[in-house]
């Protein structure tokens, strides 16, 4: 089990050996300082505390820099949690820990889309005919439920409403290649979140 | 673009530069400049079973899109009276060279408008 805190850069492709080519996506990832360890006797839980992205000096409160202190590691921007992975505090993760064929699962805040309709949000089919008098009910949601009975909408209905901007992991990306020098990780296909948006990485 | 998906970029070209100097030795060219009108003659490998070898295909350039790696350019031939348009990524470790016949003088990027061309039409609309 591997873990790491990362930044997407964007999306472009690469040749593979075949002259195929494969579309990837280019993440910046590491160096990440380990600034604690959780432990059951002290928390109730068993977790390492890691932190990603360089941050001006003064804008870094004196509580934070004491808490990066008691590590000695450099402050950062961000800080996460993750379960399940062995670390010492005061070690600094890096890419390395990855390497090509490597099965990831990352996870990030989605791209906002908005108040969308249910069309897009949940995959409705819309109403369907145009004709038959009904003339503007291609995207429509349709029926919502019975009318004396229950004489209420079912909670969880799924109606339009904001979509997208949560957090969503998908499993199962592979690692096409790892740039050390550069401290990046190219994953076949598209990962969730906007460029710049930070994510998380974990080695299934 | 980022300049680190620059370097990927990069790195993605050098690759496929590699590759076809392995397969074609002094074969593989470079790529030259041309634009929608020129007619060419691409060299692409063709994969069957576990042979290689090189295919020609001769046609119009209609159509350039994309930047970077993930530039294409679109050629059109008609062949037995049926049209075939094929998508090539510029880069392409799979094309050995690319040749270019003759230049041809158009004043539209995009040549959608042969599709429904006759062969003098076109050839008229080309000089």
């Amino acid at each position: 089990m591997g873990a790491l805190l990362g930044k997407k850069l964007g999306m472009t492709s690469i040749f593979s050996d075949d002259g195929e080519s494969v579309p990837c996506t280019v993440i910046e990832a590491g160096p990440c300082p380990v600034v604690m360890l959780r432990t059951k006797d002290n928390d109730g839980y068993d977790a390492v505390q890691i932190g990603f992205g360089e941050i001006e000096d003064r804008k870094v409160n004196q509580p934070t820099k004491g808490h990066f202190k008691k590590s000695n590691t450099t402050h950062t921007r961000y800080l996460k949690e993750f379960k399940n992975i062995k670390a010492e505090t005061g070690e600094v993760l890096t890419v390395e820990q990855f390497q090509s064929g490597d099965m990831l699962k990352i996870s990030s805040n989605s791209k906002g889309r908005g108040f969308q309709g249910v069309v897009k949000r949940h995959h409705f089919r819309g109403v369907g005919m145009t004709t038959h008098g009904q003339s503007d009910r291609v995207r429509a949601p349709g029926s919502i439920g019975g009318s004396s009975y229950p004489s209420r909408v079912f909670p969880g209905m799924r109606m339009a409403g904001r979509m997208g901007g949560k957090r969503t992991s998908i499993r199962n990306i592979e690692v096409l290649q790892v740039l050390p020098e550069q401290n990046l990780i190219l994953v076949k296909g598209s990962i969730p979140g906007a460029p710049n948006s930070i994510i998380e990485i974990v080695k299934l | 673009m980022h300049p680190k998906i620059a370097l990927i970029d990069q790195m993605s070209k050098a690759k496929s530069e590699e590759i076809r100097k392995t397969k074609d030795g002094e074969l593989a060219q470079d790529i030259p400049s041309f634009r929608p009108g020129d007619s060419v003659t691409i060299a692409v490998r063709v994969v069957e079973g576990d042979k290689e070898r090189i295919q020609n295909f001769t046609g119009t350039i209609i159509a350039r899109r994309g930047s970077g790696i993930n530039a294409t350019f679109r050629v059109r031939k008609v062949s037995n009276g049926v049209g075939v348009e094929r998508i090539f990524p510029l880069f392409s470790p799979n094309i050995q060279s690319i040749t270019v016949d003759r230049n041809g003088h158009v004043r539209r990027a995009k040549l959608y408008y042969l599709r429904g061309m006759s062969e003098k039409k076109i050839r008229q609309k080309l000089r």
